[in-house]
């Protein structure tokens, strides 16, 4: 039996539309399925795909949206991903970034490791401990028409921003990013700060 | 003997100036006594984002983000906090990203309560372990010097580099039993 997801939207089209017109957009996406969901897209020097440090993708938002708060920084992961780090909410809802939008691609199992169920297909609520951590701005998304409304809330930068995305539980073709990490990371710096950044 | 320092200590407040030196704009912190009047001069300056975390880990994804957009970390924490970090260690060594921490020390010289002393035990091991260049502070005049050494290890080499500053500076928490 193939795994189940109470979530129909498609992954690589929530993405897609997410990183259209994308502008200065800065993305940092949670290891597995959203690092691929990102390349398929569109490799990018403004994409820091993550192999590990699972747990972390949310915090390493936190720190660049504070380091550059003019810029729109946008971290998409998964729920398994999340639920690891699940403390970074309460303390990014107590930094309060503006510029800082974290979306949650939430299909409900691991995808990388056999499709096991998360714990968000037995009743837990990301978008509720979002809200009750205190993150201002949280939406719960289930239908295709509200992903386009959710890609213009995060230019605008008056977050911080939570987003639940309820998708389907399919599995995709792997695309894969760059995974020399000093690569990712000095491209980014690059594309940020300038040549200088390899001065610093 | 109480754990933090005693307000005739001066390292705190020259490890505050050493931050600013290094011009570090992001401390990351899970509280401890040791630490406490650092956290406090960094709270109240305006040009350093002074982040406090639900667990130590979190520290290190912060501090990959703040070098991505080009600002300078550091994390502060207890002894135990470093078992908390151990994966997230690979961050700094696969990215290449500075990752100064400096570390008050429990379980380390004349400990009190038995649940600090295996991991107190076991942080400069696990540090090293997972590449992390670790030096020791075990008099108050080497705190300063060996914190400067950590930052400019990590800023200027990229690499994760740790402080560990001893209980025998710190003092023992006896819990009123002396």
């Amino acid at each position: 039996m193939p795994p189940e997801s109470s979530g129909t939207l498609h992954r690589r089209e929530v993405v897609s539309t997410l990183l259209s017109g994308r502008g200065e957009l800065v993305v940092i996406a949670g290891l597995g399925a959203p690092a691929w969901d990102i390349t398929a897209v569109g490799d990018h020097p403004r994409n820091l795909p993550l192999w590990g440090g699972m747990g972390s993708a949310a915090m390493i938002g936190l720190g660049l949206a504070l380091a550059q708060p003019s810029l729109p920084v946008l971290v998409i992961t998964g729920d398994g991903e999340m639920l690891m780090g699940i403390g970074a909410l309460a303390t990014i809802a107590v930094a309060r970034p503006l510029n800082l939008s974290v979306v949650v691609l939430d299909n409900e199992h691991y995808g990388e490791t056999g499709m096991q169920p998360t714990h968000t297909g037995a009743g837990v609520n990301l978008a509720g401990m979002a809200e009750a951590a205190g993150i201002p701005r949280v939406l719960s998304i289930r239908r295709e028409d509200e992903v386009a409304p959710l890609r213009a809330a995060i230019h605008e930068k008056s977050g911080p921003l939570f987003a639940q995305v309820k998708i389907d539980a399919e599995t995709l073709k792997l695309v894969l990013p760059p995974r020399e990490g000093a690569l990712l990371q000095a491209r980014m710096r690059e594309s940020i700060l300038g040549l200088e950044a390899h001065l610093a | 003997m109480d754990v933090a320092p005693s307000d005739t200590a001066t390292w705190p407040d020259a490890l505050f100036d050493l931050l600013k030196a290094h011009q570090v704009r992001q401390v990351a912190f899970v509280p401890d006594a040791g630490h406490s009047r650092l956290i406090r001069r960094c709270q109240a300056d305006p040009s350093i984002k002074a982040i406090s975390l639900t667990t130590e880990e979190e520290g290190m994804g912060l501090l990959l983000g703040a070098w991505l957009g080009g600002e300078r970390g550091v994390l502060l924490m207890q002894s135990s906090g470093v078992g908390n970090c151990i994966n997230m260690l690979s961050l700094s060594i696969l990215h290449r990203t500075p990752m100064p921490m400096l570390v008050t020390m429990r379980g380390d010289f004349g400990e009190f309560n038995p649940a600090q002393v295996p991991m107190g035990n076991a942080t400069q091991a696990v540090l090293e372990a997972m590449g992390t260049l670790v030096r020791r502070a075990d008099h108050a005049e080497d705190i300063v010097p060996t914190a400067d050494a950590t930052l400019r290890l990590a800023f200027n080499t990229f690499r994760p580099t740790a402080t560990l500053i001893g209980q025998r500076v710190l003092g023992a928490k006896t819990f009123g039993k002396e």
